[in-house]
């Protein structure tokens, strides 16, 4: 996907975009209301997001800009402001959701996708290998004719092997990207999801391939 | 937060007490200057009869042969006839002899040239008015000295008197009365633009810190002056500490923010299990604190809004539904479904911003202790009063300690495995408490907790 980051922070757009960037996505960065009216005049995005307090006004004036320009490309604010004083207008302002600095990445995804559904048939960034295609935005899975929607874990699971089929990651890393932090998780539970994809994918031509002592690998027969 | 005003005094009761004490005075000294005048002239109309009297039988006095002789005339008393049978005396004397009349009433000393001399004197058991006159009388060879009293009972004057002095009391009553209404109602007039400006700051809602714009009596005007510009200083320090917290905030929030990206992505690279150990205690530290200073400013923020409800009508429904339309991607992290049971709309009259604050602290606690592709119901109901049940799948509430769990900062022992400062239920409970409700802690015989907020 394409997201536009309007951030004035260096260092966190910097963080960000690499965190972003990590998960196959293009990042376009600018550091001012200008620089962001630049952007979307020159390129298509599927999703924006924005910072409140800029150098050049507030992102809230961007917000109202790009709405009244029929614009419908989604918003989700980064603020990081308090919650009580400012979460009523920043929805009435037309973003489509927000989140407050510091952020959790895998939440941040998951509200991307939340929000491109609710503004169904913009995204389409369909990965298809092997027989098999997957819109992450929809979490469905389709072999064929058959299709079925996965869970969120499942469809984080799917998204991360098949991005890079025939690399190895180690359990740790799986459940790194699937558990929340705070979560004491057993590395056995990564076991379960995978075994659920395995029998979700038995059709096609992908295989999950257990590599002791490494980790999975997802193969192409 | 209001702290009670040290009175003294009342300006209506002070203003009304000078008016009314004033009226009373002048009534009591209006009673009195009219009674006394009225006395002073029914007393004149008494001499002045008392006079004629005396002057009609000097005239008739004469001297005969070297005595003197008086010949009564009838309208000497007849003119001293009153409606209350006044009665009448006299005496007549030649220089130090009893003529006629009564020997014992008192004569006044008069000088011989027929002046009249006025007593009041007590007489036969009653207050008499007396009137003497002298004159020399000269004969051939002698000079003769008569002396002639009247004296007159004061039944019909004290009658007069009486009557006189009830109408000036029953004027100086009505007087009074009158000025009761009057210095009640000019007492009002006076304090109204006061009641007024008093009406129009007390209407107002918490953030309204515009000046008045009412228009004020001249006297109320610095008062009023004084206030606007007190207020524009309090409007500007607000709006600077708001300020102020949003970039401080802006400035922590932000760099906690890379750090933690950075963390993240890092994350991705490392291989060594003891780094990865290392970089997930760092987001979760960060975690911690962002979540505690954002919770601590929230409670900070709904303490003082209890204080000051911004109440509006809303459909509870439609609250609950977009809160959960906002926490769903969350709940989708941990495969948690977040669902919604109702009947129709239930509108409560609430602080929306604090509503949602409250709700979503309580949801939000249900997503941590919910296990994994469990359900968490919210369930709005209307009667017999608006509440929300907040249920879910996970471990309940350690029953020892449900008491206490809504205290601040106090957190169940099973909740050891996950970040929250605590803050949540209390500022649920606190919000729940504003609007005249309650927060009810219970475990559900089917396992898992429920939280009641009761508006």
């Amino acid at each position: 996907m394409k997201f536009l980051l309007v951030e004035d922070n260096i260092e966190l757009a910097n963080a960000v975009s690499a965190r972003l960037q990590l998960d196959g996505h293009v990042i376009d960065h600018a550091d001012k209301i200008e620089d962001a009216m630049a952007f979307m005049q020159t390129g298509e995005y599927d999703l924006i997001l924005l910072d409140i307090m800029l150098p050049d006004g507030d992102g809230r004036t961007f917000l109202k800009h790009h709405r009244s320009g029929k614009n419908d490309t989604p918003v989700i604010v980064l603020t990081a402001r308090s919650q009580v004083s400012d979460r009523i207008s920043l929805l009435d302002l037309g973003a489509d959701d927000y989140m407050t600095k510091p952020f959790d990445h895998e939440e941040l995804q998951a509200r991307c996708r939340a929000v491109l559904r609710r503004n169904a048939g913009h995204a389409q960034s369909i990965t298809e290998l092997g027989g098999v295609s997957l819109d992450p935005v929809a979490g469905r899975l389709s072999i064929g004719a058959r299709a079925v929607t996965l869970r969120n874990r499942e469809l984080r699971l799917l998204e991360l092997l098949i991005n890079a089929p025939g690399q190895i990651f180690s359990k740790a890393k799986l459940a790194d990207r699937l558990f929340s932090y705070d979560e004491d998780v057993s590395e056995n539970a990564i076991e379960v999801y995978i075994g659920r994809l395995r029998k979700h994918l038995e059709p096609s031509e992908l295989r999950i391939t257990t590599l002791r002592g490494l980790g999975y690998r997802l193969d192409h027969e | 937060m209001s702290d009670a005003v040290n009175v003294s005094g009342s300006l209506r009761a002070r203003l009304s007490l000078t008016l009314i004490g004033s009226a009373a005075a002048i009534a009591v000294l209006l009673f009195f200057v009219v009674r006394t005048y009225a006395a002073q002239i029914a007393q004149s109309g008494q001499d002045n009869i008392l006079e004629a009297s005396v002057t009609s039988i000097l005239d008739a006095a004469t001297l005969r042969d070297g005595d003197v002789a008086v010949d009564f005339p009838y309208v000497a008393f007849s003119m001293l006839n009153t409606e209350a049978d006044d009665r009448v005396f006299y005496a007549i004397w030649q220089d130090e002899t009893l003529l006629s009349g009564y020997e014992l009433l008192p004569v006044a000393d008069a000088p011989g040239g027929g002046d009249i001399v006025h007593v009041s004197a007590q007489f036969d058991g009653a207050p008499v008015r007396i009137a003497t006159a002298a004159r020399i009388l000269v004969g051939a060879n002698a000079r003769n000295r008569v002396t002639v009293s009247v004296a007159q009972t004061q039944d019909a004057l004290a009658g007069t008197l009486n009557k006189i002095s009830r109408n000036v009391g029953l004027i100086g009553a009505g007087f009074f009365a009158l000025s009761v209404l009057v210095a009640s109602w000019a007492t009002n007039t006076a304090i109204r633009p006061l009641e007024r400006l008093t009406h129009s700051i007390t209407r107002r809602g918490p953030k309204d810190l515009s000046p008045v714009a009412r228009p004020v009596p001249s006297e109320m005007a610095p008062l009023v002056t004084s206030l606007n510009s007190f207020m524009a200083r309090l409007d500007t320090s607000l709006k600077q500490s708001e300020d102020f917290i949003a970039e401080a905030a802006h400035r922590v929030r932000t760099p906690l923010a890379t750090v933690r990206s950075h963390a993240e992505a890092t994350l991705q690279r490392v291989e060594r299990e003891d780094n990865r150990q290392a970089l997930r205690s760092m987001v979760r530290a960060i975690d911690e604190s962002s979540r505690a200073a954002g919770q601590l400013l929230d409670h900070a923020m709904i303490t003082f809004r209890a204080d000051h409800l911004e109440t509006e009508p809303l459909d509870l429904v439609d609250l609950v539904e977009d809160l959960v339309t906002r926490l769903t991607p969350v709940a989708e992290m941990k495969d948690i479904a977040l669902t919604v049971i109702s009947s129709g709309k239930v509108s409560v009259e609430a602080d929306s911003i604090l509503l949602q604050n409250a709700l979503s602290n309580l949801v939000e606690n249900a997503l941590k202790y919910a296990p994994e592709e469990s359900e968490i119901t919210l369930e709005v109901f209307d009667v017999p009063r608006p509440r929300v049940e907040v249920r879910d799948e996970g471990p309940g509430f350690p029953p020892d300690q449900m008491h206490e769990l809504a205290a601040r900062f106090s957190r169940g022992e099973n909740a050891k495995d996950t970040i929250g400062s605590g803050l949540g239920l209390t500022i649920a409970q606190d919000v729940a408490t504003a609007h005249g409700g309650e927060l009810t802690l219970t475990n559900l015989s089917e396992g898992g907790a429920c939280v009641t907020f009761l508006l």
